[in-house]
């Protein structure tokens, strides 16, 4: 079993909800999970999900009103974010927690030279002179592989290619050395030729680092490749959660079933591609008129009266695969 | 073999830039450098490449919703390149396009079953009951209830938004459908529902698909044959299968490399290719991916490589071996 000591953050029962003119809706329900030093935890699931919510909300970021964190802990490294006054959170993030968003352009400022985006970033947290961050800045930029760092430095956003961008903030984000780095969708706006460089960048800098990392993507490729574990998100819950091994050689809630067999594979030594693309029927429901039982159900081949009736409850199925369905044996025997 | 429903000859598309205050011309875009390739009838041509490689550009051009530079076009035989509006209209309903972005391709303000007519109404094909019986059953034929007719394009889903989309690309009995990106804009799931109808479609109506999207997969999956683009030129082209197990240009090497694979198991993410693509403005002269490429030679850098045939049906610009390209085998 891990220490204690090795988590670095530690979610439990986070409940995120938004008040809109169309009603109240939970955009995350119920949510916990941890993450452990130098690991890499990958949230999958579609739009809506909630997965974003759920990085706004570790980060405090949900916008209030109409957005509001109303239930559960979020703990740091023993700290816990949720009960913090604003100035308080403000020395964390960006500082132990930071985050890297998918459009590298709008999370940039447009009129800052890139070094001192970077400097600000640093001399927020530490009170050390202009110059030494502004040596940190252009340290940084070498460790992200930006090539003449000195000379990128003093150049603007718009002057960077996108994959130079997020670079730039993947470099700004890791200035401080943080425990925990939330990225979403990092590479989603990125060709997939630079969706390589920047994941494999993001990985070797995390092991040298020993960052947390919580991967937030809609896809699997990327799941497959980068994380050690995986929580599959559906209309806001969790609704698996495993092994990145375990979850890919047998998925056992039919949402991650179906969402595997619908993706088509590039044919190569050893893949055969599918004839016809499994689909899932329907689509995600609207999260103000969630149904009484499992969200899934209304999609769901393998649905009885019972997932209608009640939510299915998260049920450890051995080696920390767990899994929210009612009939969550049968599905793995099918696979 | 039959002649071709579509032949692209030599196809360029030019866009100056201008600056300063007098807009005077100085530099180019070489959006598209010289683009050929054929599409029979009842086949689905894959082009992939990354952006900004002239994919959308060639799309729109062989639509004339761009004027090419200079090059052919030529549909069903006849060359539709210098056609006048008027001329061109006839052709119009024998080639439609499917834009990536469902959401800023239907007017808002027109109910559903307006948009899918509209194509009937301009053309004078059908009016009144016959065009509602139309309308009906192509929203049928895409998996939409008839009675959605007159919901408005805010009231569908993303999916069912690119559903009406095909299904006005379908109302004027195209034999060539273009499909920019079609399913980009939408989630893995339902991103399944719309490849798997575009398939049964073909299958029902015997039409061609010229096909773009970034996504190696979905193009490996819908396509008989897969065209590779790098800065405005065709790097690579070649059967499905021939092209994804056996690929020779460095490109396409690189490129399927980088796709990540939903297998744990067979972890690899490393990239065979460093730095961006250079900007198609001043194009690197000779091969324009030399300054990417691991197997560069001196005269990669001077000589602009052909489009040569390697055997199997397989065409590939790279100087490599004698114009062939460089085995996978060696990889």
């Amino acid at each position: 079993m891990t220490k204690q000591s090795d988590l670095v953050l530690e979610v439990k029962n986070l409940k995120t909800v938004f008040f809109t003119n169309s009603g109240l809706f939970k955009a995350v329900d119920d949510l916990s999970f941890s993450v452990r030093r130098g690991e890499t935890l990958a949230i999958v699931g579609e739009s809506g999900c909630g997965k974003s919510v759920t990085a706004l909300s570790l980060m405090r970021l949900v916008p209030d009103p109409p957005g509001r964190i109303i239930g559960g802990s979020v703990s740091l490294e023993g700290t816990d974010l949720l009960a913090l006054d604003e100035a308080e959170m403000r020395a964390v993030r960006g500082n132990r927690i930071s985050m890297i968003f998918q459009e590298p352009m709008t999370s940039l400022n447009p009129v800052m030279r890139i070094g001192d985006q970077i400097v600000e970033a640093v001399r927020l947290h530490r009170s050390i002179p202009a110059r030494e961050a502004q040596t940190i800045a252009v340290e940084m930029l070498r460790l992200v592989r930006i090539p003449e760092p000195a000379r990128r430095a003093r150049e603007y956003p718009h002057q960077l290619s996108g994959g130079m961008r997020q670079r730039a903030m993947i470099a700004m984000a890791l200035a401080c050395r943080p425990a925990l780095l939330l990225a979403d969708e990092p590479t989603t706006a990125l060709d997939v030729t630079i969706q390589a460089q920047i994941l494999a960048l993001i990985l070797d800098l995390q092991k040298e680092l020993g960052t947390g990392l919580v991967l937030i993507t809609h896809d699997l490729g990327v799941v497959a490749q980068t994380a050690q574990r995986v929580i599959v998100m559906y209309a806001g819950r969790k609704v698996e959660e495993a092994s990145v091994e375990a979850l890919f050689a047998s998925p056992m809630h039919p949402y991650t079933r179906g969402l595997m067999a619908s993706i088509p594979a590039v044919p190569a030594a050893g893949i055969v591609a599918p004839e016809r693309l499994n689909e899932i029927p329907g689509t995600v429901p609207s999260l103000v008129r969630l149904p009484k039982g499992c969200a899934f159900a209304p999609r769901c081949k393998l649905a009885i009266k019972r997932c209608e009736a009640e939510y299915p409850p998260l049920a450890d199925w051995g080696g920390g695969h767990l899994a929210a369905c009612w009939r969550a044996e049968e599905v793995a025997e099918v696979a | 073999m039959t002649e071709a429903l579509l032949e692209v000859t030599d196809l360029k598309k030019y866009y100056p830039v201008r600056a300063g205050v007098l807009r005077r011309q100085v530099g180019t875009v070489h959006s598209v450098d010289g683009v050929s390739f054929s599409l029979q009838a009842g086949e689905t041509l894959g082009l992939v490449g990354e952006s900004g490689c002239g994919k959308s550009t060639v799309a729109r051009s062989v639509l004339r919703l761009v004027e090419p530079t200079s090059g052919k076009i030529r549909l069903d035989g006849e060359d539709i390149t210098h056609l006048s509006k008027s001329a061109l209209r006839p052709h119009r309903r024998s080639m439609q396009i499917v834009f990536q972005d469902p959401f800023a391709s239907l007017n808002p303000r027109m109910t559903a079953g307006d948009i899918v007519g509209e194509p009937l109404i301009v053309h004078g094909l059908a009016t009144g009951k016959a065009l509602e019986a139309r309308v009906a059953k192509l929203f049928e034929q895409v998996g939409l209830r008839p009675d959605q007719m007159h919901n408005f394009p805010h009231q569908f889903s993303g999916g069912q938004r690119q559903r009406i989309c095909i299904a006005r690309a379908l109302a004027l009995g195209p034999r060539l459908i273009v499909c920019d990106e079609p399913v980009s804009a939408l989630d893995v799931s339902i991103q399944a529902q719309v490849i798997n109808l575009l398939i049964d479609l073909q299958r029902q109506h015997g039409f061609s698909y010229l096909f773009i999207a970034h996504d190696l997969a979905v193009v490996a999956h819908i396509s008989h044959r897969v065209a590779v683009m790098y800065l405005g030129r065709i790097v690579e082209i070649a059967g499905k299968d021939e092209l994804f197990r056996n690929p020779r240009h460095p490109y396409t090497q690189a490129l399927l490399a980088s796709v990540p694979i939903a297998n744990p198991l067979a972890k690899k993410l490393a990239p065979l290719v460093d730095g961006d693509v250079p900007s198609p403005v001043n194009p690197p002269p000779g091969c324009a991916f030399h300054t990417r490429c691991r197997f560069a030679m001196e005269r990669c850098k001077i000589e602009r490589p052909a489009l040569l045939d390697a055997g199997d049906g397989h065409q590939v610009a790279c100087l490599l071996n004698e114009g062939t390209g460089r085995s996978n085998a060696t990889a």
